[in-house]
């Protein structure tokens, strides 16, 4: 069976989906953090996909960039992560609400 | 060096003596603080007299130096120029104002050697020298009131000038607010002049430069009667007529010198000057003239009455200011402005002269101004006395003090015009001032000193930076009237030929003004030319010679009654006060409750106006209320409805945001 651009986009939208439902069901930070992390692998997968298809580098471009700020966002929200667990013993985003007002 | 050049240095150097005094302060010491602010006053009186000198050497009716700055505004193709200028009635004026300035500025030194605001006070009083030349030297009725306005911030300042006091401050605020009231009048009059000349005049020409007003005057004659009265209730504020005199009794409240300087020799002739400066405008209508003259008459009469009765010495002088400013006034509204400008100059010298007797009472006094408690002070103060003495002559208008021509002069022209009410008034009111004037010096200075042991102890003449000034105005007293020497007596007259040329071409261009006007103007014409007449003296020598005789004799009856009953016969005055006349002795030590009436009429009324409607209602009601609270409510309940979304559940904002982006993508699916 030949991998046609259909399949890299059924994988990417279940992965996205994925992280989508795993960030507004979870509580954890951690987790949700990690489901985040999913929703931008689903995005480079469909940049790849259409860079291969169109033979355009633009797309590749893209995901390097987007490892950057995937890389750069994972080591902020953990430093805020250990940061907000040092000081409240939790990671449950339900019991961090003292910004509300 | 040019005149032009020298006219701005006049002005100027007085200012740079204030700003230095004023931005260095403290870190000058007093001598140098105190030699500075002379200085600088003597230098611009020397420049004066050489710019006098420069024009006495021109042809008579050419007198004229003017400094030009530069442009101050351009208003459309006209401009207003910073534009300085001195003719006659100009040079007259700035020597006044320097020169007894100046003196009094050297009285100050001793007057204030221990006072801690030392270089604030010669700050303000260099401040107010540069003011004044501004008003008198300023070739434009704005500059005029740049002047205007700044003389009465200087004004402010000194009456305030002991302000951790709060009667001293509030008689600073009373100044303020009552010369304001005046100056809304002045401001509103030369508007009207702006409008009405602006469509006639072309680029080229200064706006409200006084020649270019007087070459225009006939434009303004039929609005003459309404600009004039506008422009006469802001001389009412400055000069202290009724119903504005109010502030300058109080005003007493500032230094001595002070006293002296601006609410009696300078500052308060402002009005004076005004109207002698647009004798021109005010020649166009009778009716202003009339009011003037009706005004200065009455004021000087129930001037004279109040002071009568008052007890602080300063009061009795602040109320003999008021009544010979009304003198000058009813000089000058019976078109006698040289007259009037005559009593300027010789009441500058002697009632400098009093003020300045009276800060050396009340220097030797420790500071007491009551004269119930004063007396027998002949002996300790020889200099004071005989100086005060020389001055009490001089206003009380004995021959041959200044006082007699001036006074003597204002009264012929009252009678020679024909305004025998006027002069009748002034007669009464010459003795009246003869009368008070006797009654103040005996008081002080004759009988037994009746100042507690302590404060008898520290009597001493004071120090000759004082008594020097004293003595140089004493001299001015007796001699400065000698210039104005009338016809009749065999003199040249040659204060009034001096300034001829100012006034007869104001008049002149009255007329000619007039004449190009329209044809329904010839009653304006008469009348102009009828003041015109009467400035040109009828010259009837008996009748002169009567009236300045009757006159002399009046002011010595005066002087003797006050010497009779306050001091001959010294229970009189208690007698008449049981005697049915307690009524008339209140109704005159409460200054014919004006103050109270003025309270009860203006004061109140605003201030409950103030408290209910403007504070409670507009300032707290509306402002405070509707718009900083009701704005404030606006934003408080909308945000309090979008609170309800920012609840602080990332989850719930993660699920708005997903379902957001859902519906935005199925719209974008099924909409295309």
């Amino acid at each position: 069976m030949e991998i046609t651009l259909t399949h890299y986009l059924v994988l990417a939208g279940l992965v996205f989906i994925t992280g989508m439902v795993g960030f507004v069901v979870r509580r954890n930070a951690l987790v949700m953090m990690m489901c985040i992390e999913l929703m931008l692998c689903a995005t480079n997968i469909v940049f790849a996909a259409f860079a291969r298809l169109h033979g355009d580098g633009g797309g590749h471009v893209f995901v390097l960039m987007n490892f950057a700020v995937a890389a750069s966002e994972a080591a902020i929200g953990l430093a805020i992560l250990v940061e907000i667990y040092r000081r409240r013993r939790t990671v449950n985003v339900d019991d961090l609400k003292t910004l509300m007002e | 060096m040019q005149s032009e050049i020298l006219l701005r240095w006049i002005v100027l150097v007085p200012l740079l003596g204030a700003a230095l005094n004023g931005l260095l302060n403290r870190r000058l010491s007093k001598q140098v603080a105190g030699l500075m602010a002379c200085a600088s006053v003597g230098v611009s009186f020397v420049l004066s007299v050489v710019v006098f000198l420069r024009l006495t050497g021109m042809e008579a009716e050419n007198r004229l130096v003017q400094d030009t700055l530069g442009t101050w505004m351009q208003l459309g193709h006209f401009h207003v120029d910073l534009l300085f200028s001195m003719d006659q009635l100009g040079a007259v004026m700035a020597l006044v104002v320097t020169g007894v300035g100046f003196l009094i500025h050297i009285y100050s030194l001793g007057y204030m050697a221990h006072d801690d605001g030392f270089q604030r006070y010669f700050a303000y009083l260099n401040l107010f020298i540069f003011a004044m030349m501004t008003l008198v030297l300023g070739g434009n009725l704005l500059m005029l009131f740049v002047g205007w306005e700044g003389v009465g911030l200087c004004s402010y300042l000194l009456i305030g000038f002991w302000f951790n006091e709060d009667a001293n401050a509030s008689a600073g605020k009373k100044a303020f607010i009552v010369n304001r009231i005046g100056d809304f009048g002045f401001l509103i009059g030369m508007f009207l002049i702006g409008t009405i000349l602006l469509p006639h005049l072309n680029g080229d020409e200064g706006l409200f430069s006084f020649t270019v007003l007087r070459e225009h005057a006939g434009l303004l004659a039929p609005s003459a009667t309404a600009i004039c009265l506008l422009l006469f209730v802001g001389a009412t504020g400055k000069s202290a007529q009724i119903p504005l005199y109010i502030w300058l009794p109080d005003a007493m409240a500032g230094p001595t010198p002070v006293s002296a300087l601006i609410h009696a020799a300078t500052m308060v002739t402002a009005g004076v000057y005004m109207i002698a400066r647009l004798n021109f405008l005010f020649v166009l209508s009778p009716t202003a003239m009339a009011v003037v003259a009706a005004v200065g008459g009455v004021t000087a009469i129930f001037a004279a009455t109040i002071a009568l009765a008052q007890n602080d010495i300063k009061k009795v002088l602040a109320y003999s200011t008021v009544s010979q400013l009304g003198y000058m006034m009813l000089a000058c509204g019976v078109g006698a402005f040289s007259v009037g400008i005559f009593h300027v100059m010789t009441h500058a010298f002697f009632k400098a002269l009093l003020f300045l007797g009276s800060g050396s009472v009340i220097h030797a006094m420790s500071n007491e101004q009551d004269m119930r408690v004063m007396g027998g002070l002949r002996s300790r103060l020889p200099v004071t006395y005989a100086t005060f003495m020389a001055a009490t002559l001089a206003i009380a208008g004995v021959f041959p003090f200044a006082g007699f021509f001036s006074k003597d002069e204002i009264l012929w022209k009252a009678w020679s015009s024909g305004n025998t009410v006027l002069w009748a008034i002034g007669f009464l009111a010459a003795g009246l001032t003869a009368f008070y004037m006797m009654r103040l010096v005996v008081l002080t200075f004759f009988g037994e000193n009746r100042a507690s042991s302590e404060v008898r102890k520290h009597i001493h003449e004071s120090p000759a930076t004082m008594t020097i000034p004293l003595v140089v105005l004493a001299i001015l007293s007796l001699v400065g009237g000698w210039i104005g020497w009338p016809h009749f007596m065999g003199g040249g007259g040659w204060f009034e030929q001096w300034l001829e040329p100012v006034f007869a071409t104001g008049a002149q261009a009255g007329v000619h003004g007039a004449h190009t006007g329209a044809a329904a103007l010839d009653v304006m014409v008469q009348n102009a030319q009828m003041n015109h007449a009467a400035l040109e003296t009828m010259h009837e020598t008996g009748m002169e010679w009567t009236l300045a005789i009757i006159s002399v004799l009046w002011a010595i009856l005066g002087l003797v009654l006050g010497w009779f009953v306050y001091f001959k016969r010294a229970g009189i005055a208690d007698a008449f006060k049981k005697a049915g006349g307690g009524f008339v002795y209140r109704l005159l030590l409460n200054k014919y409750y004006v103050d109270e009436a003025y309270d009860a009429a203006f004061i109140r009324p605003g201030y409950r106006l103030s408290r209910s409607v403007l504070w409670k209602g507009v300032d707290a009601g509306l402002i405070d209320g509707v718009l900083v609270n009701g704005s404030a409510l606006v934003v408080y309940l909308l945000g309090s409805v979008l609170r309800l979304f920012q609840n602080g559940m990332i989850r719930f904002y993660a699920w708005t945001f997903t379902i957001g982006v859902a519906v935005f993508v199925l719209y974008l699916s099924f909409s295309s």
